[in-house]
């Protein structure tokens, strides 16, 4: 079964953009959190991730910080 | 152990166009870096690289990666660098994953953001500290923010911050800010920046993220409440790697017109060279240019094992 993603982001960050375009070379259905235009989501992500850094990503339950491709091939299975 | 014709250290504009030169010369080469697309991956609109009127950094980079990839280059990814020396007629390369071998090496490993050395900036890194505006500013939508610099970076990220941040302080260490006189005028217009000149920080503090920030401002301590501190002092050559190599007073890798640096074999290219003008099409023609020098230099050359 496809894991659960989201990918929590700004509009302007570079890694995002690279994390997001990772993703969909993939083929990975993500959901895009923008955390500029939402400030309970941006408090939502500190409190899960202690941190305030983007990108996150959020697969099946397991926070990975910052675009870590090795830790995110590994939580994807691919 | 495999004897390589070339190493390239580093997947930035430079070394990206490197592996594409040595591919077309069929050079039995590898490309080791911790990250692909290095600054140019970083950086926001860009638009003055010949052939795009406009493109953002992320998308020139992935441009740069497919380019690379066509030639199916071996690629170590996520590796990191550790030690480059020459031992006869040899260069190793030895990294946090493995220990190669090489007739050259081309050096093409970038900057990265200078940090403070101040007390709290290592705890609180992504905690509220952040070495880029354009990345994490958006995070602090209301917030008071400080900034930590006085040149075009540092104006460039308070610009962005004036229209997020509730309240923008400038930190800076000399009488008052460089940088373009452009983004000078529009600080001064904003109504949310306060500059301290003649400042450095002491201190970062807080709990689970950032709460304040202490300065010494024309010798006397203030403490400033702060949600956020955006780090925009600089760049550094990455290079703690390779120490034998001669540097300028920067601590850039000196090369010559053929990017031939003090140790022959070992060429180096891009931002972290003493090359005047640090540009995505610079490094670009640098990257080119070191693998053409590494092509003559290994055609040139008779080994003996």
């Amino acid at each position: 079964m496809a894991k659960s993603v989201k990918v929590y982001s700004t509009l302007t960050c570079p890694w995002c953009i690279r994390a997001k375009q990772f993703l969909k070379e993939n083929n990975i259905e993500f959901q895009n959190v923008d955390v500029s235009g939402d400030q309970s989501a941006a408090d939502d992500l500190m409190a899960k991730t202690g941190q305030m850094g983007v990108p996150v990503l959020d697969i099946d339950g397991e926070m990975i910080i910052g675009f870590d491709k090795e830790k995110i091939k590994l939580a994807l299975g691919i | 152990m495999h004897i390589y014709d070339l190493i390239i250290i580093g997947a930035g504009p430079a070394g990206i166009t490197a592996s594409v030169y040595a591919a077309r010369k069929r050079l039995d080469f590898l490309v080791i870096s911790l990250d692909i697309g290095g600054q140019a991956a970083w950086s926001g609109d860009i638009e003055n690289y010949t052939g795009y009127q406009f493109i953002t950094g992320p998308e020139l980079a992935q441009k740069f990666e497919e380019h690379m990839r066509k030639y199916d280059t071996a690629l170590k990814e996520n590796e990191e660098v550790l030690e480059v020396k020459k031992a006869g007629e040899i260069i190793l390369v030895v990294t946090n994953k493995a220990k190669y071998q090489s007739r050259s090496v081309i050096i093409a490993s970038g900057k990265k953001s200078k940090e403070l050395n101040a007390l709290g900036e290592k705890e609180f890194k992504n905690r509220g500290l952040s070495y880029c505006a354009t990345c994490d500013g958006p995070l602090f939508a209301g917030k008071i923010v400080a900034v930590i610099g006085g040149g075009n970076s540092a104006l460039d990220a308070a610009l962005q911050l004036i229209k997020i941040a509730k309240q923008v302080y400038i930190i800076n260490n000399t009488d008052q800010l460089g940088g373009d006189l452009i983004m000078r005028q529009k600080l001064a217009d904003a109504a949310n920046v306060i500059i301290f000149n003649n400042s450095k920080v002491l201190l970062v503090s807080g709990d689970k993220f950032v709460s304040s920030i202490k300065i010494a401002s024309n010798n006397q301590e203030k403490e400033l409440a702060v949600q956020g501190i955006f780090v925009e002092i600089g760049l550094v050559p990455n290079v703690v790697f390779v120490k034998d190599v001669e540097k300028n007073q920067n601590n850039e890798i000196k090369v010559n017109l053929r990017n031939e640096t003090s140790i022959s074999g070992i060429f180096a290219a891009g931002d972290v060279t003493n090359v005047p003008e640090k540009q995505i099409i610079i490094a670009a023609g640098e990257g080119s240019k070191a693998a053409l020098s590494v092509f003559h230099y290994l055609s040139g050359k008779v080994f003996n094992n």
